[in-house]
């Protein structure tokens, strides 16, 4: 293990994010941007402006070809950073350049990119970089032993997504796979297109609680400071990811830590309004 | 190529299930686990019903025009120096081997009380099978289909919407089919409630590839009970051209545990295997995971999808069914390629020497026929090729493509120009 390893693990880290959350009597707020997006200077400096302006976790989308889950706003910047040439090791490289940010980072991408680097691997960067996990929405719990088996051994935490689709059956392994949190996804959907679907997703929350004392965070279909407080009310965690990606995206790469920072700073009013 | 001419049938009892050997699972989002074990189930009742498989038959043959006959080609076998026998898939109805599987999905969907359904095409025909199935039983249908392959592949198109399906062109990544896939599951993940994913070749999540196969596995059941009945014993080989792979898991099916029957898949090499502008999945790819299961992609060290290349738009893409990944890790099926070109006169072949009019997909079965079918295989050797489709839609990329052109398409230019604007 290197001299950057973090004090202690993946798991703990985020609990304790959730835990400050708690304790200041509002939702955590989790924030994903695509990693080296629009490019590497500009997605480093619009992570540490989403942190200062309230962000109590980070995820750090690893670009994939093919992004199943993915809408049109995310496709696009997984494409862009895809053709500007960027590699997972440039990807990596900017998670342990966040090392010295006190929120927790984790790693969101496809399964295919873990897989081929061969998870062993993967896991070992990711520790090594100081990462506190990964949401792999495309690894469901059943295909996941493998990777588990080297998140345990490097202490890293691996977020799986419920849906409100998933049996109860599924919910149990789901629940019991997880560490860090569990991500409910706000709608039956990809990213960045439509809004939370509140009655089933209040259901979903309730169904995961039933299951483990894990915070529940809820993603996809979040987008701005209505969206981010109504979630808040019910769930322990808001995930908001194609806004801010867009508005790291749109305009001069210049401005874009201060419109992440703005809207960042609009979110984090939404998630203590509750 | 394997040295050995009669690979050993592989066991299989220990798969876990849905895996193939190693290869296969369910890697998709949460969202569709509950449409895949609906799916499951309902596949699994139906097997069990005999009112379903006489729906199926019965359909098959008399709106789809089973079975299809098996053809000695004769001059094609003078010209390549193997006895070929074509299994004629392309006299299916809508064209191609395509109808078998949709007819049996658009069964389940019923089944499963889903009113709407979607798919993936490449080269249109999937599409144009999905489209004609949803029109005979009434359901809504909604075909992704690479921007790029619209443009190859316009009959089909003008096909699909004549039939009343709505075909979305896909923008995103590459336009062709892998981009088509990735859209369709979005669709999927989004309105999983009312609407089946009729996936269009032996790929995807579990159980897909098992379905494609059964419902596929009818070209090698009246294939062999043809063989034996016009030649005579069985083939020495069986030979399919392999892009997702529904064709050519079909064509090998009722054989694979047969042993002495070489089962050669022939894949799309592009502009050459090691150019970098290939479709040759088996021969230069590697294992990983790809719309749903893992098996064997065009990735690139940082598991990145690489773009596929073939003149074919059935055959444009960088993965293959989990079950072909298989066959070739036991050595029981033989995987080889065949070029653009070399598909270019396969087709070209087809026509002059059978007048037969050939798609791209399955000329690349032919192409490699008449280059290494004899060395290969043994001067004589007989042979089952499946022709999985006809070629009306593959006629103007190949005027454009091999400048064929017989001064139609110029006259047609020249009278547009001349007619009022
Ligand atoms: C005529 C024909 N053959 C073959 C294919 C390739 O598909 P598969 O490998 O699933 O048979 C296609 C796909 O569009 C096709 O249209």
């Amino acid at each position: 293990m290197s001299a950057l390893a973090p004090p202690v693990g993946g798991p703990a880290r985020i609990q304790a994010a959730f835990d400050r959350a708690r304790a200041e009597d509002r939702a955590a707020l989790i924030i994903y941007l695509t990693a080296c997006y629009p490019d590497a200077d500009t997605s480093r400096a619009c992570i540490e402006a989403a942190v200062e302006a309230g962000a109590d976790v980070v995820e750090i989308g690893v670009p994939f070809s093919d992004p199943m889950m993915d809408g049109p706003v995310i496709q696009a910047a997984n494409q862009h950073v895809l053709d500007a040439g960027y590699r997972v090791a440039d990807h990596l490289a900017l998670v342990r350049s966040l090392d010295h940010l006190d929120v927790p980072t984790l790693v969101m991408t496809y399964v295919t990119i873990a897989d081929t680097r061969g998870y062993a691997r993967f896991a070992d960067e990711l520790a090594d970089a100081g990462s506190a996990g990964v949401i792999l929405p495309d690894l469901p719990v059943p295909e996941a032993d493998a990777w588990l088996a080297e998140a345990r051994r490097r202490d890293l935490a691996t977020v799986f997504l419920a849906s409100s689709v998933s049996s109860d059956d599924r919910l149990d392994a789901i629940a019991a796979a997880s560490t860090g949190w569990v991500y409910a996804t706000g709608l039956l959907g990809v990213t960045g297109v439509k809004g939370v679907a509140t009655d089933e997703t209040r259901r979903l929350v309730e169904r995961v609680r039933a299951r483990t004392e894990l915070p529940v965070a809820v993603g996809i279909g979040v987008k701005d400071r209505a969206s981010a407080a109504e979630v808040a009310s019910y769930a322990d965690g808001v995930i908001v990811g194609s806004s801010v990606v867009r508005a790291a995206g749109e305009g001069d790469p210049a401005g874009a830590p201060d419109r992440v920072a703005a809207l960042v700073r609009e979110l984090r009013a939404g998630v203590a309004e509750r | 190529m394997s040295a050995t001419p009669q690979p050993t049938v592989p066991a299989r009892a220990d798969d876990r299930e849905g895996y193939f050997g190693r290869f296969g699972g369910q890697y998709v989002p949460e969202a569709l686990s509950g449409a895949l074990a609906q799916l499951t189930t309902a596949w699994r009742d139906a097997r069990a019903d005999p009112a379903f498989a006489g729906e199926l038959d019965a359909l098959l043959r008399d709106y789809g025009g089973r079975p299809t006959p098996l053809y000695h080609a004769r001059r094609l076998s003078e010209r390549t120096g193997v006895e070929v026998w074509c299994k004629r898939e392309d006299l299916a109805h809508t064209g191609s081997h395509k109808l078998n599987n949709v007819v049996g999905q658009a069964l389940l969907a019923r089944r499963m009380g889903k009113p709407r359904v979607i798919a993936e095409t490449g080269a249109g025909q999937h599409g144009v099978a999905t489209a004609t199935a949803a029109a005979l039983f009434g359901l809504d249908c909604t075909v992704y289909m690479g921007a790029e392959d619209v443009r190859r592949q316009r009959l089909n198109v003008v096909r699909m919407q004549l039939l009343g399906t709505e075909v979305v062109p896909v923008d995103s990544g590459t336009r062709t089919l892998k981009d088509a896939i990735n859209e369709a599951m979005r669709d999927w993940v989004t309105n999983v409630d009312d609407t089946h994913y009729l996936i269009g070749s032996a790929m995807g999540p579990h159980p897909f590839p098992t379905i494609v196969r059964e419902l596929q596995k009818v070209i090698s059941v009246e294939a062999r009970q043809q063989f034996a009945a016009q030649a005579g014993g069985q083939p020495d080989a069986v030979i399919a051209c392999v892009g997702g792979g529904s064709n050519a898991i079909g064509s090998f099916a009722d054989w694979i545990d047969v042993e002495g029957v070489r089962l050669i898949g022939v894949e799309a090499a592009g502009e050459g295997v090691g150019t970098g502008r290939s479709a040759a999945t088996l021969t230069e790819g590697r294992e990983a995971v790809l719309h749903g299961s893992r098996s064997v992609v065009l990735v690139d060290d940082d598991g990145q999808v690489q773009p596929a290349h073939s003149v074919s738009a059935g055959l444009d893409y960088p993965g293959v069914g989990p079950e072909h990944a298989w066959l070739a890790s036991t050595g029981r099926g033989e995987y080889v390629s065949a070029t653009d070109e070399e598909a270019l006169e396969g087709f070209l072949h087809t026509c002059e020497l059978e007048g037969i009019i050939p798609a791209l997909e399955p000329a690349h079965a032919v192409g490699w026929l008449l280059h290494h079918g004899a060395a290969v295989l043994g001067e004589g050797a007989r042979v089952v090729v499946t022709m999985s489709g006809r070629g009306d839609k593959d006629v103007d990329e190949v005027i454009e493509v091999a400048g064929w052109d017989l001064g139609v398409a110029r006259a047609f230019d020249r009278a547009a120009g001349e007619g009022p604007a």
